[in-house]
């Protein structure tokens, strides 16, 4: 197969697209596609400043190179989270986030949770008792609190995901099976900050395959952590993008159409019939200062502080 | 001689002359789950896998984060 652009053997193949491409050819066409994206979905402007979620996984290292690559101001955010499961899971990733900040010059705060609530992620989810015996809500809130809270406190424009079109489809899906209308109306590449004090949400990568982004991080030769965290093992999320796949393979591009089809009808307000719930009032967490949807303390701070409760008996 | 192809820790032998898409389907991995390369460079689909290959799978889908 040839690169649709310059004739050369082509690197990657996307079929929803129906597009070929050399590798020299893909690495200007993922940044080119990237702008497009912020423009078109307002994201962020240049002379704001981004905070990019890091894990040391594919999307995020990539969408971090990529924005680097287009002159952004984006600065990382890594946090510790305290998985090991004897592969030290965290900490190398960890040490693949710092080598990328380091080698591409880039500026990376690293936030632990232990050092900063005295437990680490599976602590906490043992203290807590959510999820069924995996740790993957309290890491699901830990990271939406923490990212916020750094968000907010060091006056980034904006927080910035990895988040790319299997993770969006697969989200959507779920939510659809079971159809959760306040949790799908609330699906939005940009989520805009609060008078409340929720930053701004983006996610660039959002129109993008996961198999391009892969893609995208080989090509780019970014060292990114390959394995899969320990406790997504038999996810949901897994099982609903391995399925969204199996379509795939049988009708290309039915992932993109799926959540294409989705902003449009969000946009065009014809989602549901009935006229949509109104936002509900958020509180500020008298512990904390964040945005909760009761007037007492947010479900992160109950957890912290059954966590300190137990430290102490 | 055959061709075989790496995933992850698990080896799938195939035999050399189709094309890799049809290879994936042959050992039940699902083409738009992985990336595939050859002697280190990425490889389209539609290319034919060779006597002797050892073509590696690269997974795509990530569901955690560290």
């Amino acid at each position: 197969m040839k690169c649709r652009k310059c004739g050369n053997k082509a690197s990657i193949h996307m079929r929803q697209h129906k597009l070929a491409l050399c590798k020299e050819h893909y690495l200007d066409w993922i940044p080119e596609q990237t702008e497009r994206f912020i423009k078109k979905y307002q994201m962020f402007a240049r002379d704001e400043k981004i905070l990019v979620a890091v894990s040391g996984g594919k999307d995020s290292l990539s969408l971090w190179d990529i924005l680097a690559r287009l002159g952004y101001q984006a600065d990382g955010l890594y946090l510790a989270l305290g998985i090991d499961e004897g592969i030290n899971y965290s900490h190398e990733s960890q040490r693949l986030s710092q080598k990328f900040a380091d080698e591409h010059n880039l500026k990376l705060h690293v936030v632990d949770i232990e050092k900063e609530y005295g437990k680490n992620i599976p602590q906490l989810a043992v203290i807590s008792h959510r999820g069924d015996g995996r740790p993957c809500a309290v890491c699901g809130l830990a990271k939406r609190h923490e990212m916020n809270r750094i968000a907010r406190d060091l006056g980034y424009d904006a927080l910035a995901t990895g988040h790319n079109l299997d993770d969006e489809a697969a989200v959507l899906f779920g939510n659809t099976l079971n159809w959760l209308s306040e949790y799908i109306l609330r699906q939005s590449p940009v989520l805009p900050a609060s008078s409340d004090g929720l930053s701004r949400k983006v996610k660039p990568l959002c129109r993008f395959y996961e198999r391009e982004m892969t893609a995208y991080a080989i090509l780019r030769g970014i060292e990114y952590i390959y394995e899969e965290c320990p406790f997504a093992t038999g996810s949901q999320a897994i099982l609903y993008k391995e399925t969204l796949n199996q379509l795939e393979t049988a009708r290309p591009g039915a992932k993109l159409t799926f959540f294409l089809n989705f902003l449009e009808a969000k946009k065009s307000g014809n989602l549901f019939v009935e006229k949509n719930v109104e936002m509900q009032r958020l509180h500020s967490c008298p512990r904390c200062g964040q945005p909760t949807s009761a007037p007492e303390l947010c479900s992160f701070c109950r957890m912290i502080q059954k966590a300190e409760t137990i430290s102490t008996m | 001689m055959i061709a075989k192809l790496i995933l992850r820790d698990k080896e799938y032998e195939v035999k050399p002359g189709m094309t890799l898409l049809d290879a994936l389907k042959k050992i039940n991995v699902t083409p738009e789950s992985v990336i595939a390369t050859r002697d280190g460079e990425m490889i389209t689909d539609d290319e034919i896998v060779r006597s002797g290959d050892a073509i590696k799978l690269i997974a795509v889908i990530s569901g955690g984060g560290a």
